[in-house]
């Protein structure tokens, strides 16, 4: 056992017990980053934040909710948008936050892809983050269920359904997942208990996973450099901060990033008082109504792209039927980022526009991305159908396209 | 600088997902209509200048108090609630604030023919009749005796009316408006039968519409929903832009809130700004 001597400070009590100095050295001011980096590395931070937002405005908006088919509405629009102090600030905080997680989450994981910092050890930030990309999904969904209106209930009933797709267990499972035969009170209930209880728990975890994987394989940097850390932050610590290649989370990265997060801030509050409707959608503003499906039913903006590669093949191929081909691609989608690390076949970490061939993929990604986002609001008539179909499937191609690709990239650099 | 184009292309790509899914996905989902019309261009024009006192006359001889009533005038409804409800569907309307709320030559094409007035031709025919019928004359100058009866209405209608009234008279005989406790009177399972599909409830109209779908909406429902079966109800450019405001107060209540909140938030988040972008200045000084 340690020997515990009488404490000159406060400071100095702690850390005879919990070892605060060393603790704060190894999370803060001897963690080493790389100092050739721009403000697309500041983004994880700006997550944090955001959701950090939505744990403690949801904490409000928790104490007000009502998980009931027959009150949760009221219990919205009603006690906590009206009746409760600042309720309205708490829920249209919660709501524009949880789209523009979304939003970062995309720059976060387009910059992990432009800057190749998904392999040569780095496999297992990718996979958690990915991770936590499905975790927070299922939050989205879940937590768009619980105002309980039209695009509530019908999403709730569209996507509960796109299980039953799936061979054998189909039926059963989605009667399973709604703990219903239709979207019902016990499905209300139960995605409730997912949004504030088990999926939150997820997230944290996995997060706290996500930032211990960086640990070992470091975080990238704008050239793909491979630096060596101890050698880079012992001329740090002799004081050629100069001269250095990298910098302490604190206080250097971080006072980057508390810039970056202020302007995020300053976008998320502009958001918040005064263009709120895209990420609150006005149809959600009707009650849930069985009887009554809305003219257009569509998720939420970042869940377009793969709901329009889920409806972009809607034809039958050889027997297949349309819907179990979208199924099948909208399954593979869901997983297709995932597998970039192993589907990258060049071993050198370098950003796209250091490899001639990587470079147009990642920019067709990009703005096939786009076009499955748009298209997957637009009504799916006339020439959008097609679009619709051609941008899905180019969505497949690139990534079965890409260990040729990477290979390719691999061998000219030789 | 390299952070400033990286930032451009960020901002591009958002751009271009936003105006996509936003702005032009809307405009394919609802197509513009024409502007409202308060003039109701589209029913005959009553040239002939009524007299009120005659107007009172015909009221009681047209009969028009067989269903209407006259409450400012001492006249309440003919029939209970739960028996205009049994009768029609839907409680017959109090004419007191008619003259104020509904624009003149409306009502009097109202009078004449109902279901075109009202478009709710596709509802009601030959064999379905609607509720209120046809004023056929009293014998004399038809267009003359129906200038008469407007012109009396309009002699006793108040002055003003709080929005909340408004609603009440043009809206409320169907509609419920729970978050400002104003309910319908007509018995809602009739009502639903009556008018085809359920009369929702007002309350979160504001947020689920908006300003200007309820605009035209009101003025021509048919215009923004095809086959509705609500009617055109008639109400004047006033009368709707109170309708329209109550709707507001009622589903936005902390709008004046929201908007005076706004600047001192974001104002904050500017200052904080500031102060970190000098405070990165200071600190990156002796490492770049």
């Amino acid at each position: 056992m340690a020997e515990i001597t009488k404490a000159n400070g406060i400071g100095d009590w702690f850390d005879q017990r919990l070892a605060t100095k060393k603790l704060a050295k190894v999370m803060m001011t001897e963690y080493w980053i790389p100092k050739n980096i721009n403000f697309l590395w500041a983004m994880g931070v700006v997550l944090v934040v955001l959701f950090k937002i939505l744990i403690v405005t949801g904490i409000f908006l928790l104490m007000y909710y009502k998980p009931d088919v027959n009150s949760a509405f009221d219990s919205v629009n009603y006690t906590i948008m009206q009746e409760v102090e600042y309720g309205w600030l708490w829920r249209h905080m919660h709501g524009v936050a949880a789209s523009m997680v979304f939003l970062v989450i995309y720059i976060h994981m387009f910059a992990g892809i432009y800057y190749g910092s998904y392999k040569k050890g780095r496999e297992m930030i990718w996979l958690t983050g990915m991770a936590i990309f499905g975790l927070f999904s299922a939050e989205a969904f879940s937590g768009y269920m619980l105002p309980w209106g039209q695009m509530s209930y019908w999403a709730a009933q569209v996507i509960t359904n796109l299980f039953g797709g799936i061979p054998l267990i189909g039926d059963g499972l989605v009667i399973w997942i709604r703990g219903d035969y239709t979207v019902a009170d016990a499905t209300l209930t139960r995605f409730f208990m997912l949004h504030v209880f088990l999926l939150p728990l997820a997230i944290i975890l996995l997060i706290a996973v996500h930032f211990y994987s960086l640990r070992v394989p470091h975080v990238n940097n704008q050239d793909g450099e491979d630096l060596d850390f101890d050698k880079e932050s012992k001329k740090y610590l002799d004081g050629k901060k100069k001269e250095s290649k990298v910098v302490p989370f604190w206080p250097i990265f971080l006072a980057k990033d508390f810039f970056v997060v202020g302007i995020a801030m300053i976008v998320f509050f502009y958001l918040t008082f005064y263009h709120f409707n895209f990420a609150m959608d006005p149809i959600n503003f009707e009650p849930a109504n069985a009887m009554k499906t809305p003219a257009h039913i569509y998720p939420e903006w970042y869940f377009l792209w793969s709901y329009e590669v889920l409806r972009g093949f809607f034809f039958d191929i050889a027997g297949i039927s349309a819907m179990d081909i979208g199924l099948a691609a909208f399954g593979f989608a869901n997983v297709a980022f995932m597998l970039i690390p192993f589907l990258d076949r060049d071993p050198s970490v370098k950003p796209a526009h250091k490899r001639p061939y990587f470079k147009i993929w990642f920019w067709i990604l990009l703005i096939d991305m786009v076009v499955l986002t748009v298209y997957g609001k637009l009504p799916p008539l006339g020439i959008n159908t097609y679009i619709g179909f051609v941008a899905a499937l180019t969505f497949l191609v690139l990534f079965a396209a890409l260990p040729f690709i990477t290979k390719k990239d691999a061998g000219g650099a030789k | 600088m390299r952070e400033l184009k990286i930032l451009g292309v960020v901002i591009f790509f958002t751009a271009l997902v936003y105006i996509g899914v936003e702005p032009f996905a809307h405009s394919q989902m609802h197509p513009k209509v024409a502007p409202a019309d308060f003039m109701f261009k589209d029913l005959k024009t009553n040239n002939k200048i009524g007299n009120a006192a005659k107007g009172a006359e015909n009221f009681m001889n047209a009969g028009c108090i067989g269903c209407h009533g006259l409450k400012s005038q001492g006249m309440p409804n003919p029939m209970d609630d739960a028996t205009a409800s049994a009768s029609f569907g839907v409680i017959s309307p109090d004419l007191s604030s008619a003259g104020l709320i509904y624009e003149s030559n409306f009502l009097m094409a109202l009078i004449k023919d109902p279901t075109k007035a009202l478009k709710v031709e596709h509802k009601f025919n030959e064999s379905k009749f609607h509720p209120m019928t046809k004023f056929y004359g009293l014998g004399g100058d038809i267009d003359q005796e129906i200038a008469d009866i407007v012109a009396y209405l309009k002699s006793i209608a108040p002055k003003s009316l709080t929005n909340s009234e408004v609603f009440e008279d043009a809206c409320q005989r169907c509609h419920d408006m729970k978050y400002a406790n104003q309910f319908s009177k007509s018995d809602f399972t009739l009502l639903t039968k009556y008018m085809g599909s359920t009369a929702p409830d007002l309350s979160m109209m504001i947020r689920s519409k908006g300003k200007g779908y309820l605009e035209t909406f009101i003025n021509d429902p048919q215009k923004q929903l095809e086959g509705t079966g609500m009617p055109r109800v008639g109400l004047t450019k006033d009368a709707q832009a109170q309708v329209i405001a109550f709707i507001e107060t009622t589903g936005d209540r902390k709008k004046a809130e929201r908007e005076s909140l706004g600047p001192k938030v974001i104002g904050f988040m500017f200052i904080f700004t500031i102060l970190a972008y000098l405070w990165k200045i200071k600190i990156w000084r002796e490492l770049d």
